[in-house]
C-alpha cells in the first residue's frame, strides 16, 4: 500500500502533486514538498542504510542537516552520482533514484554485518592494537581490507559533467538562518537601512516554525511569518538565499556560502550551474543558526524506528507523516512532550512516556497526564529489541540515588522518540574564534565574545522558544545595522531569557551496576559507543582532542553535530571532571560537506591556470612543435619532422646549430629595465658582479644571490645607457627577481633613485645561433655593424630590423656565434618569419628548449634551479670569477665569508662521462666513490643535467660532487637498479673550451 | 581571507597581497662588521609573537608597494597599516594593550 503512514490532511506538502521515486530499485511515491526521508517514512520505510563499522541496520534519526545515519547516494546518470547525501535534506523530485550504501549484497541481508557480531572484540583503537605485526602488512593487507569493510558511499568514477559558479558579495549584515530569530533580525536590520543577505539551508524560510501546525500560535501573531517572509522577499535591500548553507566563517567576516541551484530539479538545465559558492564580506554577521536536539545514550539506541522526538514532530506537522503506529517517548525535558501530544492527537498510540527525571510537573507533562498518556517518571531504558526495526524497549525504575532497580519491563512499540534537550548550534560562531561558555542551567555551551564583528540570536544562544527568539532576533538585527554604521535610535536588547528548566545532563542514561551498556551509541555515523569512550578514558586518555582521534568520535562527515556533547558528558564523568574542564574539540569548516566542484568553480580545464604564450607561439603550433610547460608558459620543446622521435629531432636541431644556424624563441626570458641616476649603484649592491666598469653597449653575465649567499638567479645584463640596464632573468625567476629588487629598493635602499619595470612581455626575443648567424641577419639588420670588431661577443646595439626598432644582443647560450634580436612584441611574429625566410638558404633550423638544454650543457652553462638547488654558491658552480672582488658589499657577500661557504668538502659542479658512451645517466641519480659499497651509504653528489650529445657522439652529464674539482680524472659510480655505472669526472665544459666559436 | 588596508589604495582582499615577514629588521649597514652569529640572527631569527606583531606586506597585485602592519596574531585583526620608514603607530599599540586588558 502506498504511503500508508501519510496523514489524511495537514503538513506543508502539495498533496495534489504525487512524485514517483525509487529506493534501491523499489518504486515508491511521495508528494511535492517531501524530503526523501519524509517520503520513505510515509511508505513505512525506516531501514535506510548500514552503519560505518559494524554494518548495523540504520534508519532516519533526524529531520535536518545533522542526520548521521540516513545517508544515501542519489544517481542521475553514471557521472552524476552523489554519495553520502542526507536523506533528510534531499528534496524529492519526479524520477529520483536513491540507493543505500555500505551493504552487500542487499540492505536487508548484509554480509558485512558479521562484524557487528564480532563487535565486542572491536573496541576503540582495535585497529591500532591488533594489526600491529608485521608492520609492512598495513600497506598491502590490513589497511585495504579495513577500508573495504568500513565505509560510506562511493565516489563517482566519471569526471564531473556539471558546472559550478563562484560569486563575491558585500553587505552590511549577513544573517545566517531563516528561523524566527533570523527573519526578525533581517526585517529589523533592513528597516534600519542596512543591505542584507539572508541565507537559509532549507528550501523555505521559517526554520522551526515550519514544524508547527500553527506558527501563529507559537508567536502570538497569526500573520507574522507570512508577512515577514513576504516583506523580505520584496525588500530592495534584502537578498534572500534559500537552499544555501553557510559552511565556513573565515577571518575578517568573510563567510563561505554554498547555494544549491539544481539539486531539487527533476530535469536541470545542463547550462545552469549546479551550485554557486558565495564569498560574502559582511560588515556585521548575525548568526541565527538554531539548535539541534540531542539523542539519548542507552543500549540499542540506534535501531531503525528510533528518532529524535522533534524530528518525529517535524515529520508529522510539516510533512503529514507518522513515523510509526505505537510510540514510546524517552525524555529528560518538558519540551519533548509536545511530540507525544501531537502524535497522540494524530492517532498514534503512545505506549509510554519514560521520563528520566524524578518528577515531571510542567505544563506539558500535565497535558500528557490529562490526555491519559502512560507516564513513567524516574525510569531509564536498559535495552531495545528488533532487528531491522525497533520492536520494543525495556525500562527499569530508578531509585532515589538514580540507580536502576527492580525488574525490567518490556514495552512493545514500533517507534521510539528520544530527546536529551537541545544543543545550540555554535559551529559558525566557534569558527569565528569566538569563545564559548558553559551554562550549567542549560547544560550547554553558549556563545560569548567573538573577535569578529559577529553576534548571535535565538536558539543558538540558548533562547529556545519561538516568541523569545523572534524578539531576540529583532533587537539583534537592529544592533547589527547600527554597528554596520547606520544611524538609528537607541536599541534595548534584553538579557537572554534562558528557559533552562529541566535540561538533560549530557551523557549516558543510568544502567544497572556491573552490566556495562553495549551498543549504546554516541556517534551514529562513526559507530562510536559509550563503551569506546569509557575505555579510552580508562586507558589513560585525558585530552578530549586525543579521545576524539583515538575513538574517532565526532570525526565523521556530520562532525559530531548530535554526538559531541554526549561524548563529552561520558568522558567527563569517567575521568571525574566537569564538562567545561574537559573542554570542547575544535569546530572546523565545513558545517556540512561541500562539493569539491564548487571550490574549483570556473577554474577547471583551460581555465585552471592562466596560459602564457609568446608572439611566436602560433607559428610554432603551425610548424608542429611539441610544447612543454615552463611555469605558466607554453614553450616549444622540439620541432619533429616527418614523424621523428624527440631524440632524432633534438639531435638534428643541435647539429644544425653547430654546423649552420638555428632559430630559437627566447621571448619567455624575464626582462627588467633598471633605470635611474643610481641604477649602477643599485646593480652593484644587488648582483655579485661589478657594473661600474661595464661600458655602455656591453653585456655581462650577472649572478644574483640571496643574502644567505646562495645562487638565486642569473642572466645577461646589458648597459643600454649610463643610467639604464636591460636585465634578463631566468624564465621562471622573472617575477621573484623583480619582487626581490623592489623589496631592496623600497625598504632598504630608499636613498636610491631607480625605477624598475618588467618588460618581459614587451620584447619578443629571437635567438639566431650558429656559424651562419651573421649571414642570415646581414640582409635584415639596419643601422648595426654586425662585424666581430664592431659588435663583439657580449655586446648590445640599438638598431632596426625589417624597419622595426630593435635591441640586438650579441650573446650566446649555445657556444656558437649568436645574436638575440629583441623587438617589440607586436612585431615578434613578423620579424621571426622574416628571419626564418632569410635563413632558409643558410639551412636555418628552428630548435626548441630540449636542444637548447643540450647545447648549453655541452658548454657547461648552468640552469639555475636545475644545476643549482638553493644551496649552491657561485664558487660551487664554478662562477667565482664573476664576483666584483673590490666591492665592499653586495647581497650575499657577508654570507659567503663564512668558512663553511668555501670549505674543501663543498659540492662543486663537474662534468661526468659515462664509461659506456651511449648510456645517458638519470638526472637526480646519486654518486658514490666506491663501487663495492652497498646501500645504505652516503652519496657524495648527484647528477643535475644529463643528455645525449649528437655533436660529441656520446652522453654528457653535469653533476654536483663533493670536492669535485679535486677529483678530475677520477672514476666514480652511479648506483642504479641494474648495477653501478662507472663515470669519469671531467671539466663541465665539453665543447670548445676556449670559446673560439662564440667569438667568431 | 583577510581584508587588508593598503596605505596607498585602501581596503583590498588578501589575494592581492604577499606577506613579507617580520617588519623593522634592517639590513646591517656594514655587513662585514657583523659576526657570523649576528649575520645569522639577521638572516634567520624572527619573533613568533602571540599578540601584536609588526609585519611587512606587499600589495603585489595592486600598487606594488611594500608597507608595514600591526596585526594581532590571536585574532588576525589589523590594528594599523603604515608606510615604510614610518614608526609603528603608538596609538594603535596602546589600543591593543587596552583590548588585551578588557577581553
Amino acid at each position: 500500500m502506498s504511503q500508508a503512514l501519510r496523514t489524511p490532511s495537514g503538513g506543508r506538502i502539495n498533496r495534489a502533486r504525487t512524485v514517483r521515486f525509487t529506493f534501491d530499485g523499489r518504486e515508491l511515491t511521495g508528494f511535492e514538498g517531501d524530503t526523501l526521508a519524509s517520503a520513505l517514512l510515509a511508505n513505512d520505510v525506516h531501514l535506510v542504510g548500514r552503519s560505518f563499522k559494524y554494518h548495523r541496520p540504520r534508519g532516519v534519526l533526524t529531520a535536518g542537516p545533522e542526520e548521521p545515519s540516513a545517508l544515501v547516494a542519489i544517481r542521475r546518470d553514471a557521472a552524476r552520482v552523489t554519495p553520502n547525501l542526507r536523506a533528510t535534506e534531499v528534496e524529492l523530485y519526479e524520477g529520483l533514484v536513491a540507493e543505500s550504501q555500505n551493504r552487500w549484497p542487499s540492505l536487508k541481508l548484509d554480509v558485512g554485518a558479521v562484524s557487528g557480531l564480532l563487535s565486542p572484540f572491536i573496541p576503540a583503537g582495535f585497529y591500532y592494537k591488533t594489526f600491529m605485526w608485521p608492520r609492512r602488512a598495513w600497506q598491502w593487507l590490513y589497511e585495504p581490507k579495513i577500508r573495504a569493510a568500513a565505509g560510506l558511499g562511493r565516489a563517482p568514477e566519471h569526471p564531473d559533467p556539471d558546472s559550478y559558479s563562484n560569486r563575491f558579495a558585500h553587505c552590511d549584515v549577513l544573517i545566517v538562518g531563516g528561523g524566527p530569530a533570523g527573519l526578525a533580525a533581517a526585517h529589523a536590520a533592513a528597516e534600519s537601512g542596512a543591505r542584507i543577505i539572508l541565507c537559509e539551508q532549507q528550501p523555505q524560510l521559517g526554520g522551526s516554525l515550519l514544524s508547527e501546525t500553527d506558527p501563529g500560535a507559537a508567536l502570538g501573531d497569526g500573520e507574522w511569518l507570512s508577512r515577514t517572509i513576504q516583506g523580505l522577499m520584496n525588500h530592495p535591500r534584502v537578498t534572500v538565499l534559500t537552499r544555501t548553507t553557510a559552511f565556513g566563517y573565515f577571518p575578517h567576516n568573510l563567510i563561505g556560502l554554498e547555494q544549491r541551484l539544481t539539486e531539487h530539479l527533476a530535469q536541470p538545465d545542463p547550462r545552469q550551474p549546479r551550485e554557486r559558492q558565495w564569498q560574502v564580506r559582511a560588515k556585521e554577521v548575525l548568526l541565527a543558526t538554531g539548535a539541534i536536539e540531542r539523542p539519548l545514550v542507552f543500549p540499542g539506541n540506534d535501531r531503525p524506528g528510533i528518532l529524535l522526538a522533534g524530528a518525529a514532530r517535524s515529520y508529522l506537522n510539516r510533512y503529514g507523516v507518522l513515523a510509526g503506529r505505537r510510540a514510546v517517548l524517552l525524555t529528560a525535558s518538558d519540551e519533548a512532550y509536545r511530540s507525544a501530544l501531537d502524535l497522540h492527537r494524530a492517532g498514534v498510540t503512545i505506549a509510554a512516556i519514560v521520563d528520566v527525571r524524578p518528577q515531571a510537573a510542567g505544563e506539558l507533562p500535565e497535558a500528557a497526564r490529562r490526555a491519559g498518556l502512560p507516564l513513567h517518571t524516574a525510569a531509564t531504558v536498559v535495552g531495545t529489541t528488533g532487528r531491522l526495526r525497533v520492536q520494543g524497549i525495556r525500562i527499569q525504575r530508578l531509585d532515589a540515588q538514580g540507580q536502576p532497580q527492580g525488574a525490567a519491563e518490556r514495552i512493545a512499540c514500533d517507534l521510539v522518540l528520544m530527546s536529551g534537550g537541545h544543543t545550540p548550534s555554535v559551529h559558525l560562531f566557534s569558527q569565528s574564534r569566538g569563545k564559548l561558555h558553559w551554562n550549567e542551567a542549560l547544560q550547554a555551551f553558549l556563545p560569548g565574545q567573538s573577535p569578529e564583528k559577529a553576534r548571535c540570536a535565538g536558539a543558538c544562544r540558548g533562547i529556545f522558544s519561538a516568541e523569545a527568539a523572534r524578539r531576540d532576533g529583532e533587537s539583534a538585527g537592529a544592533l547589527a545595522a547600527r554597528d554596520a554604521g547606520l544611524a538609528i535610535g537607541a536599541i534595548i536588547r534584553e538579557p537572554p531569557l534562558l528557559e533552562a528548566a529541566g535540561a538533560a545532563v549530557p551523557g549516558e542514561l543510568p544502567q544497572p551496576a556491573g552490566r556495562p551498556a553495549i551498543k549504546a551509541f554516541v556517534d551514529w555515523q562513526n559507530d562510536v559507543t559509550s563503551r569506546d569512550l569509557s575505555l579510552a578514558a580508562r586507558e589513560g586518555f585525558r585530552s578530549i582532542e586525543h579521545i576524539k582521534r583515538y575513538t574517532t568520535t565526532g570525526m565523521a562527515t556530520d562532525q559530531g553535530k548530535i554526538s559531541n556533547l554526549n561524548a563529552l558528558g561520558i568522558v567527563a564523568r569517567q575521568i571525574g571532571k566537569a564538562i567545561p574542564e574537559v573542554g570542547l574539540t575544535t569546530f572546523r569548516m565545513p558545517y556540512t560537506p561541500v562539493t569539491f566542484g564548487s571550490f574549483a568553480g570556473y577554474a577547471r580545464g583551460e581555465l585552471f591556470d592562466p596560459v602564457r604564450t609568446t608572439p611566436i607561439h602560433d607559428w610554432a603550433v603551425h610548424e608542429g612543435a611539441v610544447f612543454e610547460d615552463v611555469g605558466l608558459w607554453k614553450r616549444a620543446r622540439y620541432f619533429p619532422r616527418n614523424g621523428e622521435s624527440m631524440h632524432a629531432a633534438v639531435n638534428r636541431e643541435c647539429q644544425s646549430v653547430r654546423t649552420s644556424c638555428g632559430l630559437f624563441d627566447a621571448s619567455t626570458l624575464g626582462k627588467i629595465e633598471v633605470v635611474g641616476k643610481d641604477a649602477v649603484t643599485f646593480m652593484n649592491r644587488l648582483y655579485i658582479n661589478s657594473w661600474t666598469s661595464l661600458a655602455v653597449g656591453r653585456c655581462r653575465y650577472g649572478i644574483l644571490l640571496r643574502d644567505d649567499g646562495f645562487v638565486y638567479d642569473d642572466g645577461i645584463v646589458a648597459r643600454i645607457a649610463e643610467d639604464r640596464f636591460h636585465v634578463t632573468t631566468t624564465t621562471g625567476g622573472a617575477a621573484r627577481v623583480l619582487a626581490m629588487m623592489e623589496d631592496y629598493l623600497q625598504t632598504e635602499w630608499r636613498d636610491l633613485s631607480v625605477w624598475l619595470t618588467s618588460t618581459t612581455e614587451q620584447w619578443a626575443v629571437i635567438a639566431v645561433q650558429g656559424p651562419g648567424a651573421r649571414h642570415v641577419l646581414e640582409g635584415l639588420v639596419q643601422d648595426v655593424d654586425l662585424s666581430a670588431a664592431a659588435l663583439p661577443h657580449m655586446s648590445v646595439a640599438p638598431g632596426r630590423i625589417c624597419g622595426v626598432p630593435m635591441r640586438l644582443f650579441r650573446v650566446s647560450f649555445t657556444g656558437e656565434l649568436g645574436f638575440e634580436i629583441n623587438v617589440p612584441a607586436d612585431f615578434g611574429a613578423a620579424v621571426w618569419e622574416a628571419v626564418y625566410e632569410a635563413g632558409r638558404p643558410h639551412g636555418i633550423t628552428p630548435y626548441g628548449t630540449e636542444a637548447m638544454h643540450v647545447l648549453r650543457a655541452e658548454k657547461g652553462y648552468i640552469i639555475v634551479g636545475q644545476d643549482t638547488d638553493g644551496t649552491v654558491t657561485p664558487d660551487d658552480a664554478g662562477l667565482a670569477w664573476a664576483a666584483g672582488t673590490r666591492k665592499s658589499d653586495f647581497v650575499g657577500k657577508r654570507a659567503l665569508e663564512r668558512p663553511v661557504m668555501h670549505g674543501p668538502e663543498r659540492k662543486q659542479l663537474v662534468g661526468l662521462l659515462t664509461a659506456e658512451p651511449h648510456v645517458v645517466l638519470e638526472e637526480g641519480a646519486q654518486i658514490v666513490p666506491d663501487a663495492r659499497v652497498t646501500p645504505p651509504t652516503r652519496p657524495i653528489g648527484h647528477v643535475t643535467s644529463s643528455y645525449y650529445s649528437a655533436t660529441l657522439g656520446r652522453s654528457i652529464a653535469l653533476a654536483l660532487v663533493r670536492a669535485g674539482r679535486e677529483r678530475m680524472g677520477q672514476t666514480l659510480y652511479v648506483p642504479m637498479p641494474g648495477g653501478n655505472l662507472s663515470v669519469q669526472v671531467v671539466s663541465p665544459v665539453f665543447y670548445d673550451p676556449k670559446g673560439s666559436r662564440q667569438n667568431a | 581571507m583577510l581584508l587588508i588596508s593598503c596605505p596607498y589604495c585602501g581596503e583590498r582582499p588578501e589575494l592581492e597581497f604577499v606577506h613579507g615577514g617580520q617588519a623593522h629588521i634592517a639590513r646591517p649597514g656594514d655587513p662585514s662588521a657583523c659576526s657570523d652569529q649576528q649575520w645569522a640572527d639577521y638572516l634567520y631569527r624572527r619573533d613568533n609573537i602571540k599578540g601584536v606583531h609588526a609585519e611587512r606586506w606587499r600589495h603585489t597585485h595592486g600598487c606594488g608597494r611594500f608597507f608595514n602592519a600591526l596585526r594581532d596574531t590571536t585574532s588576525d585583526h589589523f590594528l594599523a597599516t603604515y608606510k615604510v620608514g614610518e614608526p609603528p603607530p603608538a596609538q594603535a599599540q596602546a589600543q591593543a594593550q587596552l583590548r588585551k586588558a578588557t577581553t
